[in-house]
């Protein structure tokens, strides 16, 4: 393109009306402020990358526009007109759609019966099967999938790419204009990402404003004209591809003051033996697993989501346990193929999802605590309300020991704070004085005070020889707590970085921007 | 929600405070089995009011105070088990024909059913754990073949009388009892189930962790707890326990073909009265066993008050219902 | 383009013999192992009789009716445990009702049907917004059905005038009746789950519930719907039941187990305990199956509370061969 045209197409651009606008959009939940005061613009014709970490408030504001959440003040613009959805249904009609990483596709019905559920083509009630495919058939051919993916098809027989397609055809059913896509490239190959790429150029040429949220910053690069980075529920910036770098767009989104106290890292005398190993471990989502854990130290994982950090420590504990590799526990090599076998070994695992995963709701405090350990004795010997046969001080101990004060122990979990129920779970699993504890996201969902007291008691843990496995997303947590740092990419284990690594050291190895080091000669090499 | 420590306030405000904390968590299965037998006893006084009739009502409730807390473990589990009435006709019809009018058969009688009902409970459980098949189903299909089995095996019809030693356990007296008058023998028989029953539900480790497994199956299996183990565990209990009540209930019921038939929704709806969630989770073998008191005063009140015995059944239904949904609706307004 | 892409489609999915449900397996499968048993236990006498083979599928009507009912619930990702007593009510009123008298039958079977549709409601209504467990929801009315039943009778009452026993016994040329009546209530069957909104609808329903509500589906009315089709299923069921016993008695729908036996052929013909998967066809498919091993056990003399017993393995059996390859922990 000539410098005058390059000149014209600018102006041109400039004067256009953002298709939609996203004005002051503050939304709160309880214990955390996601977005604070965010204003975006989206342009017709573009394709707008929104990128941030974990946690920066992306998804938030995409359900907001799509209508999944209502935001708590600010508005929202459609092509210049105040609009304010209660329900997703509606901002679908107005012609805003969103298609999430878990597609909302029914996988025992045809192709063409999900894009028009609930919109099926007949009189008085009867489905006029015949146009119902025929209809199909005409979205498919405005994303050029019509050859591709026949309309009678069980969704269920569909490829991941293929299923995408599908929901994209869905949203042109409803003409939109904006498309919103959560993650659009996580589960697909390389030459399914070029298709989707094609795919939302053609998107683009009709006049519609793409919005993907998305972690791959080569992908990124490669579709989106703009990327708006949010950090910590605020909007950082926003800046065309073509004059910036992903270094540049990384350092936007974790450039941050580290004034948080955190606990003083370990000194190299404080590590001892290397007390759990796994070598070449394999299975359906990790590839060549090499790691080493020592007494007295905290190794954090860090790593995008999706880079296969919960699936390690699950495979670690057993619960989807190694296919192939060697696993040594304290030198012995053993094989962990439930959790039973692992907490036998004398390890815990402090689960992300502790509501689900860790605690017994209706159960009071007590038995929670006392889970594990009672599942270590035997099953008809008599135990006392307030513990096991051996001791009736156990639950006051334990709850010392973490700090969880509470009048009564016998109050049922569900009705705890956030933190207080995280301290229960951590206490079931000192009681089986566990020496490896593998914890993930510890921190979630808590609030900054309760926070600093579970990174004290982390950090007391391994004064007391135990080693810890920790997964973090949040990287000033990560940069605080570890003395070695473990970066996960694709399933596999990316490098490993030293104590006094960068958050952006870490942000371009989980991001694919560095050269991956060899984690074998790491681990060998004992780095301190 | 923040756990708070109890502030130090004036004694006389903390001593009310816990006071009606105390009321206020009593469950409600004893308020209600107060109220149904008080006002039995103003429509009854010689029923419900002497010593000896309320023993009389006893010999019943018994057996079916046994069938909920065997029921109540599955239930606890998160399960169900809707094989225990056909559990119940097994025992009734099998010794009809087993006990061949010979008492000396009394103690192998009870033995091989005790075993039937390690049998049934065994693959009860091993059919829900391994096939994955729910236990709705499972016991729905194990009803069928318990009860098809039992009639096979009479041919169609009850085969004898059940000898008097046999139906000691559900219909005798102890006789010339100070204050007590007569005291049934099934009741003596409750007291100790319902002994064991607690000891093993609250004071084991294989008890909690049936909650545990009621509560949140998933983090029972990351915590340890051998979950298909504790099922099959469970499902022994709750068949054997069907047999023991069947056992009291020979003794009293007459020998048909239809006896035992709805016990298993008489079970449920004991337990449900007795706070009992269906979804797993909680369960107390006391306030089971009164909800089973609760159940047949309330059969006893309907008879009372004329209504034949079939609305017993609709009332039944209502019950549970009613309770289940009252459940489900608090829990809806919690969120 | 169209139709070449769907014929072309066509053509695979009979090759890809994959996708044949294996239902289809099964009934083959029975039938021949009850062909080679008759040859040598019977000397091929049984299925060589066309009156025998006839009388297979008459055996099959009642539970076929009813089973499509329940396939419509099931799909619904509910279930109905009530359909025995609506067999039983509805046996017992309309035969209560037309006491022998031709008169009588128009009100017999609009009383009927009336209380078939308030009994679906109710259950509906109890399920969708009490939010009680669709079980326990159907086992309660289904009690309460039973005890107002037994309450008001205890043995056979009235009876059935000779115009209405065509329903069981009559005849077009050689087809009975009852047959032509299962063909069309497969074939409504049919029609609502694949040729109407309603049953688009209910698939979604069951299949994920969340789903078909963001997307505008009216959850709870299909739901209830559903339930009311159902329990309509279960009355005609009942009607074809006394008409074929001439006088009805409370012990029909119980005696026959028509709910463990309605959702044992529905899910052996394919549909999914948790929703959102089947068709009537299979279930059909599931109802011969029954239908041949009930004929097979009695011509063979099996004695009939032997044929309970392995009738109740057989289902257990069945649901586990789909349940087993799940990966989650059963309740």
């Amino acid at each position: 393109m000539t410098e005058e045209l390059k000149e014209v197409v600018e102006e041109k651009n400039n004067q256009l009306e953002p298709l939609l606008e996203a004005r002051s959009i503050t939304k709160r939940f309880p214990g955390v402020l996601a977005l604070n005061g965010v204003s975006l613009k989206f342009m017709p014709g573009e394709v707008h990358a929104v990128v941030g970490e974990n946690g920066a408030g992306k998804s938030t504001l995409m359900k907001i526009v799509a209508g999944a959440y209502i935001p708590d003040s600010g508005e929202i613009l459609l092509q210049g007109q105040r609009v304010s959805f209660s329900h997703p249904r509606e901002a679908q009609l107005k012609g805003v759609s969103i298609i999430y990483q878990e597609f909302n596709l029914l996988p025992e019905r045809t192709v063409a019966q999900n894009i028009f559920l609930a919109r099926e083509p007949g009189k008085f009630g009867a489905l006029n099967v015949a146009e119902l495919n025929k209809n199909a058939v005409s979205v498919l051919k405005e994303v050029e999938a019509d050859q591709l993916i026949s309309p009678t098809k069980m969704c269920h027989s569909l490829s991941v790419a293929e299923q995408q397609i599908v929901e994209i055809a869905k949203a042109i059913s409803f003409d939109s204009k904006v498309l919103i896509m959560d993650e659009p490239t996580a589960s697909l190959t390389l030459t399914e990402v070029k298709i989707l790429t094609d795919l939302i150029r053609k998107l683009k040429a009709r006049g519609m404003a793409v919005i993907f949220i998305s972690h791959r910053l080569i992908e990124v690069f490669e579709i989106a004209e703009k990327i708006s980075v949010l950090k910590d529920g605020e909007l950082v910036g926003t800046v065309m591809t073509k004059d910036t770098t992903p270094q540049e767009v990384v350092h936007m989104m974790v450039g941050r003051d580290l004034d948080h106290y955190f606990p003083p890292l370990g000194k190299p005398e404080d590590f001892g033996d290397v007390v759990l190993r796994i070598r070449n471990g394999n299975n359906d989502f990790l590839k060549d697993i090499n790691l080493e854990l020592r007494k007295g130290e905290i190794l954090c994982v860090a790593g995008l989501q999706g880079s296969g950090r919960t699936e390690l420590a699950q495979s670690l504990f057993g619960v989807t346990p190694f296919k192939t590799g060697t696993l040594e526990v304290s030198g012995k090599i053993r094989n962990i193929k439930s959790p039973p076998d692992a907490i036998r070994l004398k390890m815990g695992f402090v689960t992300e999802d502790r509501k689900a995963e860790g605690l017994l709701p209706m159960q009071p405090i007590r038995d929670n605590i006392l889970l594990t350990v009672r599942t270590l004795q035997p099953l008809f010997e008599f135990i006392f309300k307030d513990g096991i046969r051996s001791s009736r001080t156990l639950v006051p101990t334990l709850a010392k020991q973490v700090d969880l004060r509470a009048d009564t122990f016998d109050r049922e979990a569900q009705f705890l704070s956030g933190g207080n129920q995280q301290k229960v779970v951590l206490s079931k699993w000192l009681s089986t004085k566990a020496n490896i504890f593998i914890f993930d996201e510890p921190t979630r969902g808590i609030d900054v005070e309760a926070k600093a007291g579970i990174h004290d008691m982390i950090r007391g843990l391994t004064k007391e020889g135990i080693a810890v496995l920790m997964i973090s997303s949040e990287l000033p947590e990560v940069l605080g707590m570890s003395d070695r740092i473990l970066v996960m990419r694709d399933g596999r284990i990316a490098g490993e970085l030293p104590a006094k690594s960068t958050e952006q050291d870490i942000m371009l190895m989980a991001t694919g921007h560095t050269k991956d080091q060899d984690a074998n000669n790491n681990a060998s090499e004992g780095k301190e | 929600m923040t756990a708070s420590t109890v502030s130090a306030q004036g004694s006389s405000t903390n001593f009310n405070r816990k006071f009606w904390g105390w009321i206020r968590r009593i469950p409600p299965v004893y308020p209600m089995f107060l109220l149904i037998f008080i006002i039995l006893g103003f429509l009854n006084p010689r029923g419900y009011q002497t010593m000896n009739g309320i023993m009389t009502y006893l010999r019943p409730s018994s057996p079916l105070a046994v069938l909920a807390i065997g029921e109540m473990v599955v239930l606890a589990l998160g399960g169900f088990d809707l094989s225990v009435g056909a559990m119940v006709t097994f025992v009734v019809l099998v010794s009809s024909k087993f006990l061949a009018n010979d008492p000396a058969n009394a103690l192998p009688n009870i033995l091989m059913l005790i075993g039937f009902g390690v049998l049934v409970g065994l693959i009860n459980g091993l059919v829900v754990s391994f096939l994955k098949v729910p236990s709705f189903i499972t016991t729905l299909g194990m009803m069928m073949v318990v009860r098809g089995a039992a009639l096979y095996y009479v041919g169609g019809a009850p085969q004898g009388y059940l000898t008097d030693n046999f139906r000691a356990f559900g219909r005798n007296y102890i006789q010339n009892v100070p204050f007590f008058t007569r005291i049934p023998y099934a009741f003596v028989i409750l007291i100790i189930l319902a002994t064991i029953a607690y000891f093993i539900f609250h004071r084991t480790n294989y008890g909690r962790q049936i909650l545990a497994v009621g509560d949140n199956m998933r983090a029972s299996q990351l915590s340890g707890v051998r979950v298909k183990l504790i099922r099959v565990m469970t499902f022994v209990f709750c068949s054997v326990f069907a047999v023991l009540g069947g056992i009291m209930i020979a003794g009293t019921g007459g020998v048909n073909v239809t006896i035992g038939e709805g016990m298993e929704m008489q079970a449920i709806a004991a337990c449900v009265i007795g706070g009992v969630l269906l979804g797993g989770g909680k369960g107390n073998v006391i306030n089971v066993v009164f909800g089973a008191f609760t159940l047949q005063a309330i059969v006893n009140l309907l008879n009372q008050l004329g209504l034949p015995k079939p609305y017993t059944d609709a009332v039944q239904g209502l019950i549970i219902i009613g309770v289940v949904a009252y459940a489900a609706l608090s829990t809806m307004k919690k969120r | 383009m169209t139709t070449s892409l769907a014929s072309e489609n066509r053509l695979k999915r009979i090759f890809r013999s994959a996708n044949i449900p294996p239902v289809y397996y099964f009934l083959i499968f029975v039938f021949l192992f009850s062909g080679i048993l008759d040859q040598f236990l019977a000397d091929g006498q049984i299925f060589s009789n066309p009156l025998i083979m006839l009388n297979i599928i008459v055996r099959s009507v009642a539970l076929g009716i009813v089973a499509v009912g329940q396939t419509l619930v099931l799909i619904g990702a509910s279930i109905d445990l009530s359909v025995a007593f609506t067999i039983s009510i509805t046996a017992v009123m309309s035969s209560y009702i037309m006491q022998g008298k031709t008169e009588n039958v128009p009100v017999a079977i609009a009383g009927v049907f009336l209380i078939g549709i308030v009994i679906g409601l109710i259950n509906g209504l109890i399920i969708t917004k009490l939010r009680v467990n669709p079980f326990i929801a159907t086992l309660g009315t289904g009690l309460i059905i039973k005890g107002i039943i037994n309450a008001s009778f205890s043995n056979y009452t009235g009876s059935v005038p000779q115009a209405f026993e065509y329903f069981g016994y009559g005849k077009i040329g050689p087809i009975p009746v009852s047959i032509i009546i299962l063909f069309l209530v497969v074939i409504i069957g049919w029609f609502i789950l694949a040729r109407t909104k309603f049953g688009a609808h209910l698939y979604g329903v069951g299949g994920n519930s969340e789903v078909a509500r963001l997307s505008g589906v009216r959850t709870d009315r299909v739901l209830i719907g559903a339930h009311v089709l159902c329990s309509v299923t279960a009355v005609l069921s009942g009607m074809f039941l006394v008409s074929l016993m001439r006088s009805g008695a409370p012990w029909v729908g119980p005696n026959g187990f028509y709910d463990l036996n309605s959702i044992a052929v529905a899910v052996i013909g394919g549909t999914s305990l948790s929703g959102g998967k089947g068709d009537v066809w299979g279930t059909l498919a599931g109802v011969l199956i029954f239908g041949i091993l009930s004929t097979a056990f009695n011509q063979l003399g099996v004695n009939p509370y032997l044929k309970t017993v392995f009738q109740g393995l057989i289902i257990v059996l069945a649901v586990a061969s789909y349940t087993i390859r799940s990966k989650k922990e059963a309740a």
